[in-house]
């Protein structure tokens, strides 16, 4: 009996989840202290089983300060800002250990941060710069992939932007303030925010996160060209290239595109008023002219297939069949996006190819859609003869009943069946 | 010479005795006889069906892989094959809407009262053929619209106890809408449909000719005139069929029936699917319908609800006529105002909802 009660009472004590005494006697107290405490739920290491003491050392057993907060138990308390790159590489930078919790997680995170601008700074003694607990925040740490990260991507461009948007902080560095606004007018924070496509960039994706340093930004097109890759092979061929590389600084794309403020491109870069190419070739030279021309094809192109379009649709909606005209004409719309990658070889003849091909496409839908126009006025002038036919006979009909019983001659008076 | 072939043909075919029968046929002539039309328009609309769904034949293919752009080359580059299936698919609509006006003529002039219960239970059963017709023909172009429409169908008769999972197993050709049921549809809608509604049709107009057209039991028979069928009524019949017939051109030529975006499988499903107007007032209902009521399952208490509905339509000869064969007008009447009403409701919210 005594053995089963031992057994009982033992199972139930071996059930009970090991206290953690950190979070006990901090959720206890008042002010800074206690916010850890408050915070931790939330963390992303308290979902995988770590705790206070993971980080911080020290025995969370004991309720006990003195024993808990020892020294000899590993106690660190608070690291300084300097040390918490360390601090948290102790686990991050550990292949053995992360592969326990997240397998595929790089750990390279602290080499590449040594590299940054934020990394040197600190480690020459600006504390003033960002360290992990900056970006990723602290006691409340969660998965990049969780909405409410900071280091989510459409919270990215705020948390940068903490800093790197206010000029009292950036005054020291000599560095603009305006990214964060200028990135907000972006078709990429557009397709990001908007569009609600998450693998559209931000500020880490040209940057680079934990090795953020502007140098990236000297290979612009390299940067750029990880997504736009056939511009990039296209622009690297291009008689601009050695050109904008010679002028140093953020050359490459930018010189056209400008960089955090990127807009949707149009044949307004090429000519008009707020014609880029303008900057460098005036519109009587050679290269202006060429500019011209080429806006000119892709309006033309771009005209023609709105024309097109509007045509098939008008079909559409008077119900005729087009859908093979639209299948078609979307082979237009590639012809259009090709003459504009093309556009970045900045050789005509490459250019005019997709154009030509674009505009006979352009052509011979609209003719589709103008002979399903022609049709539908075909069957309206045959819906009309054949109703005219239809109503000749229906009185014609009416006349012969009225002749057949003019003298009540069909009619009988037969009692009914029911 | 003409008079030669007529008497060759006499001998052998019994002409003169059809004619005899059609010289003494009469149609009472009274407050409701327009609707004896309906009958006649429907049955129009059938021959309209037979003859544009045998032209159609010449072009389409059966197939998931061929199915949609047999029907685009029907719309686009067949010479007036836009019209034939635009009349095929307006014609089917029409026909099941007059169906179901002339079954409530029949209602609301209780000429469903004995000898005709045979004729009011054929004339249930060729609705239903009608719309098993709408029901499978809805498929075959094998567009995005008619694969979801089809699989919730489908799904909607696998929920009935027992026999569903079975029957939905049937009519798909296995777990899901693909390659079989398109197969099956298509034997369905032109080989074993209009068979059974040939030889059902041949014995509902049969049972009309054998009994006459009934008179409503309000109007007294010393009154009641009679109009011989030939050719009086014919040609009045004549010129309803006319008029449907340019109804139909009408609205084949304004508006087109679309062809919609060829079936994808793996897309989802179309926002607001729903099935033919025809299903509309049940889908509805089974729709508002809770997911539990007590212990049983909403959607199988509708369909239940369904089928006793349908049981008790069937069997209107029954509860509706009193011993004495005359009927109970103000209960059929009632019933009929009710289900004409749900319908009418059901199928609007259907629409709007």
């Amino acid at each position: 009996m005594r053995l089963l009660l031992f057994l009982i009472v033992s199972a139930l004590l071996y059930s009970q989840p090991v206290k953690d005494n950190c979070v006990v006697c901090h959720t206890a107290m008042d002010g800074p202290i206690q916010r850890p405490a408050l915070l931790i739920k939330d963390d992303v290491h308290t979902a995988n089983g770590l705790s206070c003491a993971d980080c911080h050392g020290g025995d969370r057993t004991s309720d006990d300060p003195s024993a808990a907060m020892n020294k000899a138990k590993g106690f660190v308390g608070t690291p300084s800002r300097k040390a918490i790159p360390e601090f948290c590489a102790k686990c991050h930078s550990s292949p053995d250990l992360m592969r326990r919790y997240r397998p595929r997680q790089r750990v390279d995170q602290l080499e590449l941060y040594k590299t940054s601008v934020h990394g040197k700074r600190l480690a020459a003694g600006d504390e003033n710069v960002a360290t992990c607990v900056d970006c990723h925040s602290v006691h409340d740490i969660r998965a990049v992939k969780d909405a409410l990260s900071p280091v989510h991507p459409l919270h990215i461009p705020d948390t940068c932007g903490r800093c790197h948007a206010d000029a009292k902080k950036m005054v020291k560095y000599g560095i603009p303030t305006n990214q964060v606004e200028e990135y907000r007018t972006s078709v990429h924070w557009n397709a990001l925010s908007k569009g609600g496509d998450l693998s559209a960039p931000t500020c880490v994706s040209c940057h680079g996160n934990h090795g953020a340093k502007p140098p990236q930004v000297e290979s612009v097109a390299a940067v750029c060209g990880t997504c736009h890759v056939l511009f990039e092979q296209l622009y690297q061929k291009s008689p601009h290239q050695p050109v904008f590389s010679a002028a140093g600084g953020g050359g490459g794309c930018i010189v056209c595109h400008s960089n955090h403020g990127i807009h949707l491109p149009s044949t307004a870069m090429l000519v008009g008023p707020k014609a880029v190419c303008s900057q460098c070739h005036e519109p009587a030279t050679a290269g202006g002219k060429a500019a011209a021309q080429l806006g000119g094809w892709l309006d033309s192109l771009d005209a023609s297939l709105k024309h097109s379009k509007e045509v098939l649709a008008r079909a559409e909606s008077s119900g005729m069949e087009v859908s093979e005209a639209q299948t078609r004409l979307l082979e237009g719309q590639d012809d259009l996006i090709k003459a504009e990658v093309a556009l970045h070889s900045f050789h005509p003849e490459e250019i005019h190819k997709p154009i030509e091909a674009g505009l006979a496409v352009a052509e011979e839908t609209l003719r589709a859609g103008q002979a399903a126009l022609k049709e539908k006025d075909f069957r309206r002038i045959g819906l009309a003869i054949s109703a005219l036919f239809i109503a000749i006979t229906v009185v014609a009909l009416w006349l012969l009943i009225r002749r057949t019983e003019m003298n009540g001659s069909g009619y009988v008076a037969a009692p009914p069946n029911n | 010479m003409i008079a030669k072939v007529s008497h060759w043909l006499d001998d052998r075919l019994a002409l003169s005795s059809i004619r005899e029968l059609m010289a003494h046929k009469t149609v009472p002539v009274h407050s409701a006889t327009r609707w004896y039309y309906f009958g006649g328009i429907t049955l129009f609309l059938f021959g309209v069906q037979v003859v544009t769904g045998t032209l159609l034949l010449f072009y389409y293919r059966p197939t998931v892989a061929e199915g949609f752009d047999s029907v685009r080359f029907i719309m686009t580059r067949v010479e007036f094959g836009w019209l034939i299936r635009s009349i095929h698919s307006w014609s089917a609509n029409l026909m099941i809407f007059a169906a179901f006006v002339h079954m409530f003529s029949v209602v609301f002039t209780h000429a469903y009262r004995p000898p005709r219960e045979l004729t009011w239970a054929s004339g249930i059963a060729l609705l239903g053929l009608l719309l098993g017709f709408g029901f499978s023909g809805y498929l075959l172009p094998w567009n995005q619209i008619s694969y979801f429409a089809t699989k919730v169908g489908a799904d909607v008769a696998g929920t009935m106890p027992l026999i569903g999972p079975g029957i939905a197993r049937i009519l798909r050709g296995g777990e899901d809408v693909g390659a079989p049921t398109l197969t099956r549809f298509f034997a369905l809608h032109v080989m074993v449909l209009p068979m059974l509604t040939a030889a059902l049709l041949a014995f509902h107009v049969l049972l009309v000719q054998k009994n006459g057209m009934s008179t409503p039991p309000w109007i007294p028979a010393s009154r009641v005139r009679q109009m011989k069928f030939f050719p009086n009524f014919f040609l009045r019949e004549a010129m309803v069929w006319y008029g449907a017939l340019a109804v139909l051109g009408a609205l084949a030529a304004i508006f087109p029936w679309e062809l919609g975006e060829k079936a994808d499988p793996f897309a989802s499903a179309p926002k607001g699917i729903r099935p033919e107007w025809y299903f509309l007032a049940q889908f509805y209902t089974l729709k508002l319908l809770p997911s539990h009521v007590w212990i049983i399952e909403g959607e199988l208490l509708g369909l239940a609800g369904f089928a006793i509905a349908a049981v008790s339509w069937v069997l209107l000869p029954v509860w509706g006529v009193k011993s004495s064969g005359e009927a109970r007008t103000r209960l059929v009447t009632g019933a009929g105002i009710f289900m004409a009403t749900y319908l009418v409701v059901f199928t609007i919210l259907g629409y709007l909802k």
